[in-house]
């Protein structure tokens, strides 16, 4: 197994957002999360990364088999978990070619893997930029400085293939991008994906499914998982809207 | 922002000084304080022409009629002149002209600050002058320097060897009476670095000096002068360390540049006095005058600097732009964290038609420190066509730092063009976790934000020294996550 959480509990401030999350995600798969605002998903993917601000109370997650809310952020993501991002910050005065040297670098030193040097680095990003059709000119320029929030999320899944996670998990990808960045993005992830890695995309709409087809759907609703199901529960949530979970998971609005 | 930072920004920020450490050398010291027979005594004891000690008995009186001033956004208690020693010299007087015979602990001192005296062992392009508190101890490369009619060395030789040139120059782009510290310097300098380039040479090596305080209680005056004569060009770098002590050094040196017609210097300072502990106790305060002149047509004069160290900095390395199509530049990184105080900047002075000024100002503050940048463009009447580009950019690591900009501009020149951008920035926890989520641990994170802001200036220093301004900078600002 590839990520197993058992009754995650976090909160941030003072407040618990996640009240005993429990989920198992193999290699090979990729998982849907989706549900209402508020209901913690930003919050789940944030704390598999390790954002220092949410407070994990309760719980366990293992990563690989190593206990993976003892490691730095920067340690889980040399072990191959990768968030992308749904607000990508800018970085004035880092390139994008710089910070991304320094990632890969840093990555495969963790592993015990030689570092790259300039030539096969920029050989390996070459055929990475095709994947997400992502333009020369952006890799010189500074870390999503001035980009349009199409080109912002196509440079998160243009990172995501060149670190090659074990684990990627994309928080809401696809919000904000028209219907034609929203193909370049699922068709990277689709490209991407192998028996050997998994995907969970944290989405609160199910327009992205049409392009990305899950192996399983997890409703999350006021921090728990409510309702888990296979691709077609997506459907009946667009259907139904988010209202029929709360009816059937008996949970007082 | 939260408390696992605070936490991170106290162990981290608490880095040691790596040139701390104090050499066992025994010096020839005057008793503290400082009066007219000092002066005299210093002069004699460095067996100096007669002119020369009027010089500086002339500085020493005008000084007196003085005020320290305070107009700086800086904060000091009032600096007691006269428990400083003047005059320090190590005691095994170094024949110059052989390395066998400099004090062993002396040439283990450089040795641990990186700086080999042996010409062997050293980068093949950079001839160095090493100045230990108040005396040149060695100069490398005078022989090849020689031969094409370049003069390197002491400033103390020159005086000996080169008084007509020493005479001519000095005190012509910093009056002695220029203002408080100046005057001070030019009562009691002791040593410091001097080089002529000839008519048509370009200097093959880097020039560079290193200047060391190691004794306690001692202030430290040194004084440059570089001339570039017609057509000449050099690049000159200096580089300074001192010892961690509670209490605080002055240095107040002086120095000057002249280009003569179609001339260049291009003059880089990489400044890591010792700063003072995080509660402000210790370090040096750096109260430097340094100033070039373009005397001759299109000659150019370029500052760069990083200034990482010291308590207090207070320094405006000037370009004075007479000659016609003469330019200035000035790019500047000045680093303060914990309790460090820095108000640095320049002046442009256009006098002649066609002069061009560039200033790049890179401030980075973090802890409790203060930095700031004071700029000052002046157009004068008869600067036909002057152009002035300057860009002020302050860099916030943390939020109990503070970053100024006071810029003054005075046009007399209805055709000049001056331009002025600042920007103020700072370092964003969620910028910090975007790179750690892409494997990149925290202070190579701030290192790679702060290169980035810095390059413009980096690009400008000799490629060695870049590297080298690039570890200081991230021992400078290690921990100091915001």
């Amino acid at each position: 197994m590839l990520l197993e959480i058992k009754d995650l509990h976090a909160s941030i401030e003072g407040k618990e957002i996640l009240k005993g999350i429990n989920l198992s995600v193999n290699e090979g798969e990729i998982h849907a999360i989706m549900g209402p605002n508020g209901s913690g998903k930003s919050t789940l993917a944030q704390v598999l990364a390790g954002r220092e601000e949410y407070i994990v109370t309760k719980g366990e997650v293992f990563f690989k088999g190593k206990n993976l809310l003892t490691l730095a952020p920067e340690d889980r993501a040399r072990e191959g978990i990768f968030l992308a991002f749904q607000y990508p910050v800018e970085i004035p005065g880092v390139s994008n070619t710089n910070m991304l040297k320094t990632a890969v670098n840093e990555i495969r030193k963790y592993r015990g893997e030689e570092e790259y040097d300039a030539m096969e680095f920029l050989q390996m990003i070459k055929s990475k930029m095709k994947l997400v059709e992502l333009e020369q000119a952006l890799l010189s320029r500074a870390v999503n400085e001035g980009y349009s929030g199409g080109e912002k999320k196509r440079n998160e899944i243009f990172q995501m293939a060149v670190l090659e996670p074990k684990l990627a998990i994309l928080d809401e990808t696809d919000s904000g991008l028209d219907i034609d960045a929203l193909r370049i993005v699922a068709n990277g992830v689709n490209m991407l994906k192998s028996p050997d890695n998994a995907t969970i995309l944290v989405t609160h709409y199910q327009r992205l499914l049409n392009y990305i087809v899950p192996d399983f759907v997890h409703v999350l609703y006021k921090g728990r998982i409510v309702k888990s199901g296979g691709k077609e529960l997506a459907l009946e949530l667009e259907e139904k809207g988010y209202d029929f979970i709360k009816d059937d998971s008996g949970v007082l609005v | 922002m939260s408390n696992t930072e605070v936490t991170t920004i106290e162990e981290l920020a608490n880095r040691e000084y790596k040139y701390g450490f104090v050499s066992d050398i025994e010096a020839e010291a005057f008793t503290k304080g400082l009066n007219e027979e000092v002066v005299r005594k210093l002069s004699k004891i460095k067996d100096e022409p007669e002119w020369l000690m009027e010089w500086r008995l002339k500085a020493y009186r005008h000084w007196l009629t003085m005020e320290e001033p305070h107009w700086s956004n800086v904060h000091y208690n009032k600096i007691d002149y006269q428990d400083i020693i003047y005059y320090s010299a190590p005691k095994k007087k170094p024949k110059l002209n052989s390395l066998d015979e400099v004090d062993p602990e002396m040439l283990d001192t450089f040795k641990r600050l990186g700086i080999s005296l042996d010409e062997q062992k050293r980068l093949s392009n950079v001839a160095v002058d090493a100045v230990f508190d108040s005396v040149s101890v060695a100069t490398t490369f005078k022989e090849t320097l020689a031969e094409l009619g370049i003069i390197f060395c002491s400033f103390s030789e020159a005086v000996k060897n080169h008084p007509d040139l020493v005479k001519q120059y000095l005190g012509t782009v910093v009056p002695s009476t220029d203002n408080f510290f100046a005057a001070l310097n030019s009562a009691v300098f002791s040593d410091g670095s001097f080089a002529y380039i000839p008519k048509g040479v370009r200097c093959p090596m880097e020039l560079s000096t290193y200047f060391r305080i190691n004794a306690a209680s001692t202030g430290q005056f040194e004084r440059t002068l570089l001339i570039a004569d017609e057509g000449a060009y050099v690049s000159y770098l200096e580089g300074c360390t001192a010892p961690m002590r509670d209490e605080n050094q002055l240095h107040a040196a002086v120095v000057e540049l002249i280009t003569l017609d179609n001339a260049q210097i291009k003059y880089s300072t990489v400044q890591n006095w010792y700063a003072g502990d995080k509660e402000g106790r210790g370090g040096i305060f750096n109260f430097v005058t340094k100033r070039g002149h373009c005397r001759g047509v299109h000659s150019k004069i370029s500052w760069t600097q990083v200034e990482t160290g010291s308590a207090i900095t207070w320094k405006y390395p000037s370009c004075i732009l007479q000659g016609d199509n003469s330019t200035g530049e000035f790019y500047s990184v000045a680093v303060t964290n914990n309790m460090q105080q820095a108000d640095t900047g320049t002046k442009m002075i256009h006098l002649g038609k066609n002069t061009r000024s560039t200033i790049i100002s890179k401030g980075i503050s973090a802890g409790k420190s203060n930095n700031s940048y004071r700029g000052q463009v002046k157009i004068s009447k008869k600067a036909e066509n002057a152009r002035n580009y300057s860009q002020c950019d302050s860099l916030l690591i943390g939020d109990k730092c503070g970053a100024h900009t006071f810029p003054y501009l005075e046009i007399n020149n209805p055709s000049a063009k001056v331009e002025h951008e600042a920007t103020t920035s700072k370092i964003g926890e969620d910028q910090i976790f975007y790179l750690n989520q892409r494997g990149i641990k925290t202070e190579d994170a701030i290192n790679l934000i702060v290169n980035g802001y810095c390059k413009e200036v980096f690009k400008e220093l000799p490629m060695e020294f870049a590297v080298e301004a690039q570890k200081l900078l991230s021992i400078s600002l290690e921990g100091s996550v915001g």
